[in-house]
């Protein structure tokens, strides 16, 4: 494959070594996700029911069926648990599947964990054989264009207040931040380039160091 | 540049249905149960395999007004089936949009000798494979996904464990083959090369690997899912069984969670009668599906 010759700079690579990213594993491209994870160094949990989240320093939202993934987490009661991991202020990367899962606002049906202030549309491409990739210019993750693979992938219509845009396809909306969360349109874990998954785990370390140095400023106090 | 239907597109989409169950699907109220029940995508087809076997007769793609009109009913992908080697019939898929094609051993095939280029399509095909060659046969041909063919609308899981520990099986013997050894195994297997060297290198197939053909209670999909399946395919038997919405939401379930036996235990009981079963040695060959087309 072209990608394993090509050479994405190392600028977002960091010491993950300590750190644990949860996959939420109800359904998808789990162990696409999970090899990332470990391919950067940082251990991979696999989570498929509530009460396991606690231990992780990120989750990540893999991409699936929005629908079954949906049924599925409200099934198990994923909502209330995956709400108040990202309000602790750990992050949160959730790829098509799961950018659908954590928007405020879905096109046409109800939204599953609505954490995120933006508005998706699902299919927002069209059908299977719509589905594309190409390579885009996301400054937030290197010079290096970056390929990214659309799976009958959704569209953010709107990123509302204290949302930013990182990257745009043909004006549409495609990857945004929103303090401590993410969200794409399209599947990073699919390619060899793991610069998304080191800028998540940035994010990640940098909660870890503040949470640190938080405890140990209230121990010195003490 | 904007490259539609590469083989990362095509496998990739594959790859966000695992886990999950796809169901066969005769008209839109069945494709909205199966889609409320938490299926990862539908089947259309004219018929079930367990009619499909009532009514003998040639089996061909379903009529393009009722996969329209399923397409149209809900919003996750919509698969279809073509005959093997109809690639006529796949042309005419592609063009209704079908998120996948299924050149399925379930209908009548088309072409004894071979099968379609699915390296000229954009849309992604699945097809049934019994061992490994016939697996990176397909796979050599395009094929973006492989399943399992079992022996369809039988209700019968015992073909559908033969193949998948086959497939297993073969792997493994690739996997721990010295290399010399490659090639009189690409032979004895009727694999092409390459793709057995990616076998080897993978540990698996290089491709996604559904289990179909016999699936019918819970708790046969979550024994497919323990033998290595990445998902589940069910045929005739959720909307050949008592209580089709009910079925489908156990199955899914125990796809989930099939190693864990307290769920399979919980989402098992009281669904009512499963579809009636065929005995697979009373068969004759006529009645095999799954010879067709290998």
């Amino acid at each position: 494959m072209k990608d394993n010759a090509r050479d994405y700079g190392k600028t977002l690579e960091r010491d993950f070594s300590g750190l644990k990213i949860a996959v939420l594993a109800l359904q998808g491209a789990v162990s696409e996700h999970m090899d990332c994870v470990g391919r950067c160094g940082a251990r991979a949990l696999h989570v498929r029911r509530p009460g396991l989240l606690h231990e992780a320093d990120g989750l990540i939202i893999p991409g699936g069926e929005s629908t079954t993934i949906g049924r599925l987490s409200r099934l198990f009661g994923f909502r209330e648990e995956i709400s108040a991991f990202a309000a602790a202020g750990k992050p949160i990367l959730g790829t098509c599947a799961g950018a659908i899962l954590l928007a405020q606002r879905v096109e046409g049906q109800d939204p599953i964990i609505p954490i995120m202030n933006i508005t998706v549309q699902r299919n927002a491409f069209g059908r299977q054989r719509e589905s594309f990739e190409t390579e885009l210019d996301i400054p937030a993750l290197g010079a290096e264009p970056f390929c990214a693979v659309f799976i009958r992938a959704p569209l953010i219509k709107e990123a509302a207040e204290g949302v930013e845009v990182l990257a745009t396809y043909n004006t549409g909306i495609i990857f945004v931040r929103e303090k401590n969360l993410l969200a794409t349109a399209f599947h990073p874990e699919l390619t060899d380039d793991l610069r998304m998954h080191q800028y998540f785990m940035g994010i990640a370390l940098e909660h870890q160091h503040s949470v640190t140095s938080s405890l140990n400023g209230h121990q010195a106090s003490a | 540049m904007v490259d539609r239907g590469t083989f990362r597109v095509k496998k990739g989409m594959a790859e966000m249905q695992k886990g999950g169950v796809i169901m066969d699907v005769t008209n839109p109220e069945h494709a909205r149960i199966a889609e409320s029940a938490g299926a990862v995508a539908v089947m259309a087809l004219e018929r079930v395999p367990a009619d499909i076997r009532a009514v003998g007769g040639v089996a061909r793609m379903a009529d393009p007004e009722m996969i329209t009109s399923i397409m149209e009913a809900v919003t996750i992908p919509v698969m279809a089936k073509c005959r093997i080697g109809h690639f006529s019939e796949a042309q005419v898929l592609q063009s209704l949009g079908v998120d996948y094609i299924d050149e399925s051993e379930v209908l009548t095939p088309a072409d004894e000798s071979y099968h379609i280029n699915k390296h000229q399509f954009t849309v992604p095909f699945v097809c049934g494979a019994r061992d490994l060659g016939e697996a990176l046969r397909r796979i050599g041909e395009g094929a973006a996904m492989i399943r399992t063919k079992g022996e369809p609308g039988t209700g019968n899981v015992v073909e559908a464990v033969r193949h998948l520990r086959v497939v297993m099986e073969q792997i493994r013997a690739v996997q721990h083959a010295p290399e010399e050894e490659l090639m009189s195994l690409c032979k004895q297997f009727g694999a092409p090369y390459a793709q057995v060297l990616e076998v080897r290198k993978l540990g698996k197939l290089p491709v996604v690997n559904f289990a179909a053909g016999g699936i019918a209670t819970p708790a046969d999909a979550a024994l497919m899912m323990q033998l290595g399946a990445d998902g589940i395919f069910v045929g005739s038997g959720i909307f050949k069984s008592a209580d089709p919405l009910k079925r489908a939401k156990a199955i899914v379930e125990a796809t989930l969670h099939y190693d864990d036996p307290d769920v399979v235990a919980r989402v098992s009981r009281g669904l009512g009668e499963a579809m009636p079963g065929i005995d697979v040695a009373l068969l004759t060959d006529a009645d095999r599906m799954q010879i067709r087309g290998v």
